[in-house]
């Protein structure tokens, strides 16, 4: 090979690099414009008032959004009630049984619920819950996200206990431990930093979900503490305030979106905190 | 008290249509350290995890046959029980990396649920421990976690897991082949002071092992049990032409 091919050739590889460099780049620039953008926006709206009252009808000025916050405290709280007991042993069943039937067919399907649009969710919810119920409540809502959270903790449960090594259960088995205690004693306790972050993620993806509750939680311009009975949420209220034509409704849409960002960025971080303090060194 | 502890008669074992364990019929004495040898794919280790039962947990294994301890069937009793008398140490060191050394010692009854004083746990780790030469090494650092030893002390925290339990019997699944040589000796050392207070059988792919440590050596090849011996008789003078082979190295 003479020189002027290899010098063809370094000069293609740095380009190669040059160009992976500036698409890594470019992947954080989304990110940092949202956040600057609706931080820019949003920020000078909250204060203590914002974050412990509720909105004040049109014509008024100031309000907060705590019927907001509480509601979405309170609906994720009952979601992941449901969501991850239910997750976390069905990630069991498939990560001990991984080549059974029903695991093909549990796998199959949770892929494809995965892929479920939110708002068909929402629509399913109505059917089932709402409707036989007789009323929008802050329940049939979490249900609806719970159905949303299920196969993130399902498929991470699955797959970090998969990268477990066996000899660890050999060794609980070899104790005489029954099954149950193999899994709650060992299994999961080892694995439960990956459990965890499952869990997080799921519950900051449901954070920004609006539409599977339109139809269940309904939104209410009030405190309630009830959640058999409608309950606002921080999306609900971005998507009622945002659109409405008055200009302190708008403001409290971008005091809750900076707020709700927040809390998704800070479930990131906290998630990665968790990862690495509870990892178990094996 | 009768002399043989653990029978197999006409005992089978197989991995779905993969017959590894051929017909084999053993008596094994009590307090004795028994050796069982033979090249790899011989189901030696299958035979072993046939005794505790560890062997059903794999998907598509099957055994028949009739396997003691004590007389009583041990395909009759509920394997909690069976595991909890007998116990095992694995191949690699696998002390649970999410307890402690005083932890991993108790496993046997912390994570079974059984509740003990902590005058009783303290007594059981610190002797457990002393069984196996670790308590010297270990015990200004009991609460640290069990997977900082090193590998050769891994192994015998293993083995105190094991002992902590009280088992009648002690299986080693090639317990030596992860470690070195000097971690190796300690371990070979411990059979013999195990000896008096347990039954000990123990896998291994190495035959100067299962001289130096062992009162009897069990051949086993293709699934059959070929010779079962005295060891100094295996080893000197044995009456299968395949253990005569086996032993002067002309197949492994």
């Amino acid at each position: 090979m003479d020189g002027k091919n290899i010098k063809y050739r370094i000069g293609k590889s740095y380009v190669a690099q040059i160009v992976t460099t500036i698409f890594a780049f470019a992947c954080v620039i989304p990110l940092l414009f949202i956040l600057g953008f609706i931080i820019k926006a949003g920020i000078t709206k909250i204060n203590w008032h914002f974050l412990v009252s509720i909105p004040k009808p049109v014509g008024e000025s100031g309000g907060g959004i705590v019927n907001a916050l509480v509601g979405s405290i309170l609906i994720i709280f009952c979601a992941s009630l449901i969501a991850i007991p239910i997750g976390i042993l069905a990630g069991i069943y498939l990560s001990e049984n991984g080549k059974t039937r029903l695991a093909y067919w549990c796998r199959l399907c949770v892929d494809i619920l995965q892929g479920v649009p939110s708002i068909v969710i929402g629509i399913i919810a109505y059917f089932w819950l709402v409707k036989p119920l007789g009323g929008f409540s802050a329940l049939s809502g979490s249900v609806a996200l719970a159905i949303m959270m299920l196969p993130i903790v399902i498929r991470s449960t699955e797959e970090t206990l998969k990268l477990l090594p066996s000899s660890l259960q050999e060794a609980a088995f070899a104790l005489g431990m029954p099954f149950h205690r193999v899994m709650f004693k060992v299994v999961v306790p080892v694995g439960i930093s990956g459990i965890l972050s499952g869990v997080m993620l799921a519950i900051a993806r449901i954070t920004g979900e609006t539409a599977p509750l339109l139809f269940t939680a309904f939104g209410n311009p009030y405190l309630s503490f009830n959640i058999t009975k409608p309950m606002q949420s921080l999306p609900h209220l971005i998507y009622d305030y945002a659109t409405s034509p008055y200009d302190d409704w708008k403001n409290l849409a971008w005091g809750a979106s900076v707020i709700l960002l927040l809390w998704v960025l800070l479930l990131n971080i906290f998630t990665k905190l968790i990862t690495r303090k509870w990892k178990v060194q094996l | 008290m009768e002399s043989t502890i653990i029978k197999s008669r006409n005992f089978n074992a197989s991995f779905g249509s993969n017959h590894v364990v051929k017909n084999v019929n053993i008596d094994i004495p009590r307090n004795h350290v028994i050796a069982v040898m033979g090249p790899s794919g011989c189901g030696k280790t299958t035979y072993l995890r046939c005794i505790n039962r560890m062997h059903e947990l794999i998907p598509g294994a099957t055994s028949e046959g009739e396997m003691t301890i004590n007389n009583e069937n041990i395909y009759d009793m509920h394997p909690i029980f069976v595991r909890q008398k007998i116990g095992m140490v694995f191949q690699r060191p696998n002390p649970f990396p999410n307890l402690s050394i005083y932890d991993n010692v108790i496993a046997g009854y912390k994570l079974n649920g059984i509740k003990l004083p902590k005058a009783e746990r303290d007594r059981i780790v610190e002797h457990s421990l002393t069984r196996v030469a670790l308590w010297k090494e270990v015990k200004d650092s009991l609460n640290k976690k069990g997977s900082f030893l090193s590998g050769g002390q891994q192994q015998r925290l293993c083995i105190a897991r094991a002992v902590a339990m009280e088992p009648e019997v002690l299986l080693f699944d090639e317990p030596t082949s992860a470690l070195d040589p000097i971690s190796t000796s300690t371990v070979e050392e411990l059979f013999h002071e195990l000896k008096a207070n347990y039954t000990l059988i123990i896998v291994t792919h190495n035959m100067q092992q299962a001289a130096r440590v062992s009162d009897k050596t069990a051949f086993f090849y293709l699934g059959e049990l070929v010779e079962y011996d005295e060891t100094k008789i295996m080893f000197t003078n044995p009456k299968d032409n395949r253990t005569q082979n086996y032993i002067t190295g002309r197949f492994s």
